[in-house]
């Protein structure tokens, strides 16, 4: 579905990801892990072009979009979440929904805004509310909700259960499993490794840029090697 | 022991919504004090309260016998109560020692000095803060290029400048990997055992707070519903509630 | 009563202009964070061209018609503007773009001088509403009506556009966070662009309707920059019905003021003003800038340190050379540099607010014109020898800083830049209306120096001391305890006064000592032209300083006194030239799209890129 090739990515000057290549096939789950720095969120902003990559090449479907510019990537059918969430604070829950919209594609799943009150009540309840009126956790609902309205078929997650509280967390797991049922491919970066084995099927592990594992959820389990080398938990 | 901080009947509210509502606690000298809660619990605006960033509604705040409530932040600083952001606020455009520099310039109350030559000031006491933290071999490095861990231990570094007796931490460990927050906080405690000052801080990741917490306190929605040992708490329904849930996204007990 | 209410609705008709340029200009800054200054450009052209439409188009129907024509043209040209220059800058530091509209400004004058001449042009009047309509007794202009009823129509229409529609709601999402748009599958730049041709084609608009009362000259777009930003600063930026309530307001307010305290109508507007921001400081609608909620695009500045051995022996090796200068034995020569000194003083006392404190001021005008003036009046008045002049046009120039600080730090961001700007006007109005003391638009003239400072050569050698001495006060000061303060107030204001600093006060005096310097230039200049005129008070005075940081490099130190030399110089060779303001318009918008950083700045890149550079490039 959305495959990463040898991708050099620069912040100005600093070389951040070192020909990092990835794939994620159809109704994966994949987690990318790794320790703040190691470059996670500059592997899903070069996957977005929000980074283009230097060198190296990223394809959706066949399809290469590296170098493609970011809103026409998004139509494209990849989704992005980040990290700081950047819901619009002056905007209500409607409208907030109303910016990430775009028509239905076919063969991918259609997201309405009533389907998606339906996944997320707290978001039904408070509508027409400014999105600065939320808390941290329904925010965080927001940002999910509003870039599924641009029914993706990946969705970039960047770092979802950062700074939300547990009980919150464990909402989330459940979502996470309900857009993944609905036939919707998951690339999220995660630093919480409880939350990712709840969640991914399969982990790649990044430090200093580089890739260190590949493979699936289960062999990560098995290797405490691995685990403790770039995770330390 | 005798209590640095007593805190009483502190309230707040914004247009109508209570954000924290009669909040009282007493912080013990050489104490490691969690206080956690939901988003939007009021654990951010009970900290600028501390700080003098929020005036209170009502209630007080004594900080070694003396009243705060109605005191601008730089004079609480002055008074000795240190403080670290959730996103780390220092100086991006300094050197990694100038920051601590400019923190010690304030504290020997310089900061209006036109004439003296600011790089040679206090460069000891600076160097001896950064080796504390640990940051001696980036003394001279340029702050914007920090990796973010170390940024938050030159935070630290800044925040001890004035020998603070009270440290306030807003989620220390927020944006670092498991292993840099384990590092941070026994970096903290350390502090805590050497200096005998005092943390206040607040924390999503439960590894942390189980593993290095004296005491926790829980907010929800501006109240405190539960305080004590990590044991306590983790047993507390209430908490479990609002809170911690079933348990499933941080480490089993005995496991940190 | 009846003169009152015919008052009433000659400054509700008045409101319409500066309401449709004021709105434009707010969705503009909205949605781009770009504070157009060529907005008042883009008023003047649509007089123009309306006034070259209803030429063509006969009758009722082709004056409105012509009225539309004009609007569009306007509008398309705003779009013009955006893609071949705005689009090339959109990464530089928001305020670098500034600089390039100000480009567009001298591009602008010319065009319209080349096109429609220098004689101003009367407007036509409208037909079939030439009369006037009786209310209450007084005879109030048909026209005026129409215009009374436009106003809200298109507040009307453009609530409706960007609370209701679709489109609306992406431009209000894009005024908080353009990036997230885009990611969310919208197409930014036709945003932008789209947003340029409205903003601009109500500019456009404003020019056109405003002809039959006020006709079309090359003067309309400053004439009407300091009352657009009044309205908008007053109405909060951004907001579209806050500059229809503002609008209204000044307006109004200067009727009444023509009427019965006519010294003073200038004035008035930056009272009203002064209030409104004193108890809402972000005006009547706007809501509070967020600081750092728009970060500042570009690598960050690197740390400064004192100049080591190599460094202070060039900067005495510059000096050496200034020093001979005299031996060319060329007056011409020597009264240009003179002034390259005098303006790069007062390059670098902007500079030190501007970067080191992050106070960005568009109206430092006001300490240099203030500097100047307070010893040109000491002169006249009490003969106050050139010596004590010298040292009072500082200490005065400060004093006024002080007052003119003292509002402005409660502000911040753009509000600040606004107000510094508003305050400028002030000062200037003052000058210019007060012509008893301060020979108004005359000026002051037989300012000399004292009889052993009257040569050339000599005054040269005074600047060069006085001059330099200034500049190197700044930079020791930069690298004191206070300019550490200074420079952690900009930084991080929540961490400096988590560590006991005041950051306002330290802001206070921040302006306080850069517009002392700013004086102690403006001193000099006096003295060495013998005269002093209003301009030195003017907008363009400010922004001459603002494009010579700009030019030269916001996060160096040495360039403003690149920027300020190599603009004096180009200026100098320039206005030979009958349309030396579209070269140098082109000139300023080249520089802007080539070297983003400044001149110093992209030169230390380029030899950075080459091998030269022994920074350390930033990281994550």
């Amino acid at each position: 579905m959305l495959t990463v090739e040898d991708i050099n990515s620069y912040y100005g000057k600093a070389h951040i990801l070192h020909d990092l290549s990835l794939s994620v096939a159809k109704g994966d789950v994949l987690a990318l892990l790794g320790r703040n720095g190691a470059g996670k969120t500059t592997t899903l902003k070069s996957i977005m072009q929000l980074l283009p990559p230097e060198t190296g090449k990223v394809q959706l479907k066949e399809q290469d979009i590296t170098g493609t510019p970011t809103h026409r990537v998004s139509k494209l059918g990849l989704g992005y979440v980040p990290e700081e969430r950047r819901i619009f604070t002056d905007l209500t829950i409607e409208e907030n929904l109303e910016v990430g919209r775009q028509p239905e594609r076919s063969g991918v799943p259609y997201w309405t805004r009533e389907i998606l009150f339906d996944l997320f009540p707290n978001l039904a309840e408070r509508r027409s509310n400014l999105g600065k009126a939320l808390s941290g956790g329904e925010q965080q609902m927001l940002t999910i909700a509003r870039t599924l309205m641009g029914n993706p078929e990946v969705l970039l997650l960047d770092e979802p259960s950062e700074g939300i509280a547990p009980v919150i967390v464990e909402q989330m797991v459940l979502t996470i499993q309900r857009i993944k049922d609905e036939g919707v491919t998951i690339l999220l970066s995660e630093q919480n490794l409880h939350f990712a084995k709840l969640v991914a099927n399969r982990a790649i592990i990044i430090e200093g840029g580089l890739k260190r594992f590949d493979g699936t959820m289960e062999e990560l389990n098995a290797d405490p090697d691995i685990r403790e080398a770039y995770l330390s938990v | 022991m005798t209590a640095i901080l007593e805190v009483k009947n502190l309230s707040k509210s914004f247009g109508g919504i209570k954000a924290v509502q009669d909040v009282s606690f007493d912080l013990m000298e050489g104490e490691l004090l969690a206080l956690i809660g939901p988003n939007g619990a009021g654990k951010s605006t009970c900290f600028n309260m501390l700080m003098g960033q929020l005036p209170p509604n009502s209630g007080s705040i004594l900080f070694d016998g003396k009243e705060l409530v109605g005191l601008p932040t730089r004079k609480i600083w002055q008074y000795g109560v240190g403080r670290t952001f959730q996103i780390t606020a220092t100086y991006p455009t300094m050197t990694v020692i100038e920051n601590v520099q400019t923190a010690l310039l304030s504290f020997h109350q310089r900061s209006f000095n036109f004439f003296s030559r600011a790089k040679t000031s206090y460069l000891d006491e600076a160097a001896e803060l950064l080796s504390l933290v640990g940051m001696a071999d980036q003394a001279d490095r340029p702050a914007a290029v920090l990796a973010y861990g170390d940024l938050k231990r030159l935070e630290l570094a800044i925040a001890l400048s004035n020998a603070p007796r009270l440290l306030l931490m807003d989620e220390p460990t927020a944006g670092m990997a498991p292993s840099e927050r384990i590092e941070l906080m026994a970096l903290a405690g350390r502090i805590v055992e050497e200096r005998g000052l005092s943390i206040l801080f607040t924390e999503h990741d439960m590894d942390v707070v189980f593993a290095h917490s004296h005491r926790i306190m829980v907010l929800n929605r501006g109240e405190l519903i539960a305080s004590g040992s990590v044991e306590e708490i983790r047993a507390n329904p209430r908490v479990q509630e609002v809170y911690l849930g079933g348990g499933s996204v941080f480490a089993d007990e005995g496991a940190s | 009563m009846g003169v009152l209410v015919a008052e009433l609705l000659a400054g509700l008709a008045n409101a319409a202009a500066l309401f449709l340029v004021a709105s434009g200009l707010s969705l503009i800054f909205g949605v781009t964070r770009i504070v157009n200054f060529a907005h008042g450009s883009f008023y003047m052209l649509g007089a123009f061209i309306g006034y070259s439409a209803m030429q063509v188009l006969p009758g009722a129907i082709g004056f409105w018609a012509a009225t539309l024509v004009a609007a569009v043209a306007v509008g398309l040209i705003g779009v013009i503007v955006e893609f071949l220059v705005l689009r090339q800058v959109y990464k530089a530091p928001e305020l670098f773009q500034l600089v390039a509209t100000f480009g567009v400004i001298l591009v602008i004058q010319d065009l319209a001088l080349l096109v429609w001449g220098p004689e101003d042009l009367l407007g036509p009047r409208a037909p079939g509403l030439k009369g006037v309509v009786h209310i209450l007794g007084e005879p109030v202009p048909s026209y005026d009506l129409a215009l009374i009823g436009i106003t809200p129509f298109v507040l009307l229409v453009l609530w409706y556009l960007i609370s209701r529609t679709r489109v609306g709601i992406l431009v209000r999402a894009a005024t908080q966070d353009r990036e997230m748009v885009g990611a969310l599958g919208v197409n930014q730049a036709w945003l932008f662009t789209g947003v340029f041709f409205l903003g601009s084609l109500l500019a456009g608009l404003g020019g056109a309707l405003q002809l039959p009362k006020g006709g079309a000259d090359l003067l309309m777009d400053f004439n009407i920059l300091a009352s657009v930003f009044v309205v908008v600063v007053i109405g909060g930026m951004g907001s579209i019905p806050g500059a229809f309530i503002a609008a209204v307001l000044i307006s109004v307010l200067n009727v009444f003021g023509v009427k019965f305290i006519p010294q003073s109508t200038l004035v008035l507007m930056f009272i009203v003003m002064a209030v409104v921001l004193l108890i809402r400081p972000y005006g009547l609608l706007g809501r509070e800038e967020a600081p750092g909620e728009h970060g500042q695009v570009g690598d960050p500045e690197q740390p400064i340190s004192p100049l080591q051995s190599t460094g202070k022996l060039v900067v005495a090796g510059i000096l050496v050379v200034l020093a001979l200068f005299p031996i060319f034995d060329s007056p011409f020569l020597l009264v240009l540099m003179t002034d390259v000194i005098i303006v790069s003083l007062f390059a670098v006392s902007l500079h030190f607010m501007l970067s080191l404190g992050g106070l960005v001021s568009f109206g430092h005008a006001a300490f240099f014109g203030g500097g100047a003036y307070a010893a040109a009046l000491l002169v006249h008045y009490v003969d106050t020898p050139m010596s004590l002049a010298l040292l009072m046009a500082p200490l005065l120039a400060g004093f006024l800083a002080l007052i003119i600080g003292w509002f402005c730090i409660r502000l911040t961001g753009v509000y600040f830049a606004m107000l510094t700007l508003a305050f400028a006007q002030l000062v200037w109005s003052v000058v210019f209306q007060w012509g008893e003391v301060t020979g108004g638009d005359d000026g002051i003239v037989n300012i000399w120096p004292a009889a052993w400072a009257s040569s050339t050569t000599v005054y040269y050698y005074l600047t060069l001391v006085i001059g330099v001495g200034g500049i190197i006060l700044m930079r020791h000061v930069a690298h004191s305890p206070f300019g550490y303060s200074v420079r952690a107030s900009r930084d991080s204001i929540l961490r400096a006064e988590a560590t006991g600093i005041n950051t306002k006060r330290i802001q206070w005096v921040t302006i306080a000592f850069a517009g002392a310097m700013a004086g102690l230039a403006g001193g000099l200049f006096v003295f060495s032209k013998g005269s002093v005129f209003p301009t030195e008070l003017e907008i363009a005075k400010s922004f001459d300083a603002l494009i010579m940081v700009f030019l030269g490099g916001v996060k160096t130190l040495s360039g403003p006194i690149v920027g300020a030399s190599s603009l004096t110089i180009v200026q100098d060779f320039l206005s030979r030239f009958e349309y030396w303001r579209l070269a140098l318009g082109l000139l300023i918008i080249l520089i802007v799209i080539l070297a983003p950083e400044g001149l110093v700045g992209s030169a230390r890149k380029l030899g950075n890129r080459i091998g030269l550079g022994r920074s350390e490039g930033p990281g994550t």
